[in-house]
């Protein structure tokens, strides 16, 4: 018999129920199992909440600070420094075009290196893919305040660190993509007798070449925040005329280096995005 | 015959000659640019050369003075490994603390995300304008660097992790709604539109039709979210927004390189490890659908 959803009455349901009663209730074990779950989950939780140190003096305090400083950014204003700003820009974006490049031309034949199907050695393969995974681990402002404190402030360190985080992911990614290279032009390439690097550059580079451009460019989208960020910690671009102007509590000011690092965010997210399509199309 | 060769010849060198000269433009682009952003970031090879020295130096004072013959005695002799990490128990409770601001940032910002998303996904019957304006607000947060507003959050909020969560959250729910939305806009409707005609609400659709079928991704993503999130609370003690990242700054502050080089290994380590375990989650939950 086929009800619908209208002709069901709890009657029925009741019936049903006195009928078939596990189909209604889950049994007490998963029941209890589920709660303890739950309570040991939000224990730890709840725990964690206290170990931030906040009171609710400070937590209401914070909340109508934060509405002030929301007030105080508008209107917007450059105050006069708008030079500065645009320099701070575009010195970030500099920072995030030089780094992306060069980790990308290092990411290039540590790629192959780290390939399976061109350095067939096991024992090698481990090891290579280790070495990445452990600077993929390290973030990339440790890298920038380690590099402020070796040649000082300023975007030489900004740049050292953007290589230095990003080069392994990049190889990582090439590496995986020049795994997945179709065979057949490589092996199309040693039967007309070219061997070992030829073929590596006839066979598989013309197929991972459009990947690894494209994924150059969005690691260099994401290079522009980084980049933005470093200025923060003193490695150079906008983040440290940012930084100085929250220290200062000249909010507006604040407001409108936001408004245009987001306005040159989505610009190059426009362009790169176009581009990127493109390339794999092509 | 020879007429087609000729052709093929013909037409051959046009495309050769167009690609040629499309490569020389983008070459010369490319070159421009590199040459503008070395000088405007004064990235060149003299300041390269003379800043190595200055590298190789900090990085000799960085290492530890680790001594094979010594390494496993007590913290008082010099070249012990205890020596080194001889203060594990602060570093040890302020990459707790970091953790922690990890695992409430992601808590946070996958509930917070989800429900972001069930507005901004355009197949549930969310009003166009409505959908329209929580992914914006969604774009917003996820373009907004963390340290940016941790900037603002330590102003308000004061020094400490409560200032680093709520930047993290805010970021993470940004990132994590488009996410979730793109995996909501491809679910099957046909489960929707079952409970939709048994008289469910809006809420409860959500509930018994669209949850169940995004579970594991919205798990597995959460996840993904987690292991970013624990390198962003690490790094957000830089400005103030507490946990290992602030004893990270101090040591560096102070030249104490051997502490920040101890610093830096456990937090390598610890993302290291937590990746390792998330990456094997993730792929138990994706593979639980397949």
């Amino acid at each position: 018999m086929i009800l619908l959803p209208a002709q069901v009455t709890p009657d029925l349901i009741a019936k049903a129920q006195a009928r078939a009663p596990q189909l209604f209730a889950v049994p007490w074990h998963v029941s209890a199992l589920r709660g303890l779950t739950a309570a040991v989950v939000v224990l730890y939780l709840l725990w964690a909440i206290a170990g931030l140190g906040l009171t609710w003096e400070r937590f209401l305090l914070g909340f109508s600070k934060l509405g002030d400083v929301l007030r105080l950014m508008v209107p917007p204003s450059d105050g006069g420094f708008w030079a500065d700003f645009v320099e701070g820009l575009s010195e970030t974006l500099a920072m995030a075009f030089i780094g992306t490049f060069a980790a990308a031309l290092i990411a290039v034949p540590l790629g192959f290196i780290g390939a399976k199907t061109v350095v067939a050695n096991p024992l090698i393969h481990f090891f290579i893919r280790r070495f990445f995974d452990v600077f993929r681990a390290t973030p990339a402002l440790i890298w920038a305040l380690i590099f402020i404190t070796a040649v000082g402030l300023g975007p030489m360190a900004g740049v050292l660190a953007l290589i230095l985080s990003d080069f392994a992911a990049l190889s990582k990614l090439y590496a995986e993509a020049i795994e997945n290279a179709d065979k057949r032009p490589v092996e199309g390439v040693v039967s007309s007798g070219a061997g070992g690097l030829l073929a590596l550059r006839f066979g598989v580079l013309p197929q991972v070449l459009p990947i690894m451009l494209s994924q150059a460019l969005y690691f260099f989208e994401s290079n522009v925040r980084s980049a933005a960020i470093f200025g923060i910690v003193g490695a150079g671009g906008i983040g440290f005329h940012l930084n100085e102007r929250i220290r200062l509590t000249q909010w507006d000011q604040a407001a409108f280096i936001i408004l245009m690092f987001l306005v040159t965010v989505f610009i190059i997210d426009q362009m790169s995005y176009r581009i990127r399509r493109s390339l794999i199309a092509g | 015959m020879a007429t087609a060769t000729a052709r093929f010849e013909a037409e051959y060198q046009t495309i050769r000659a167009r690609a040629l000269f499309w490569r020389a433009i983008v070459t010369v682009v490319i070159v421009a640019l590199l040459l503008l952003s070395a000088y405007v970031s004064d990235f060149v090879p003299a300041r390269l050369i003379d800043g190595l020295p200055k590298i190789g130096l900090f990085f000799e004072n960085f290492l530890p003075g680790l001594r094979q013959d010594v390494l496993l005695e007590g913290e008082r002799t010099e070249g012990s490994f205890l020596y080194w990490f001889y203060a594990w128990d602060i570093w040890g409770l302020a990459l707790l603390t970091s953790i922690n601001m990890a695992i409430l940032a992601t808590v946070a910002s996958v509930m917070s995300g989800f429900a972001l998303a069930t507005l901004a996904a355009r197949n549930l019957g969310v009003p166009g304008w409505l959908s329209f304006l929580a992914m914006r607000l969604a774009d917003l947060l996820r373009t907004l660097p963390d340290l940016v507003l941790a900037l603002v959050f330590v102003f308000a909020f004061g020094i400490g992790p409560f200032a680093g969560l709520l930047a993290i959250w805010l970021h993470a729910t940004g990132a994590l709604t488009k996410l979730y939305a793109e995996v909501i806009e491809n679910i099957n409707l046909n489960q929707v539109e079952g409970l939709r005609g048994a008289g469910g609400s809006w809420l409860q659709c959500v509930r018994f039709a669209v949850v169940p079928q995004v579970l594991p991704n919205v798990a597995s993503y959460g996840l993904l979210r987690f292991e970013i999130n624990v390198g962003a609370a690490a790094a957000i003690g830089f400005v103030g927004g507490g946990g290992i990242g602030q004893e990270f700054v101090n040591a560096l502050q102070a030249n104490w390189l051997q502490d920040a080089a101890a610093i830096l290994a456990m937090v390598v380590v610890v993302i290291f490890l937590i990746d390792l375990l998330s990456e094997r989650v993730r792929h138990r939950l994706i593979g639980g659908v397949a």
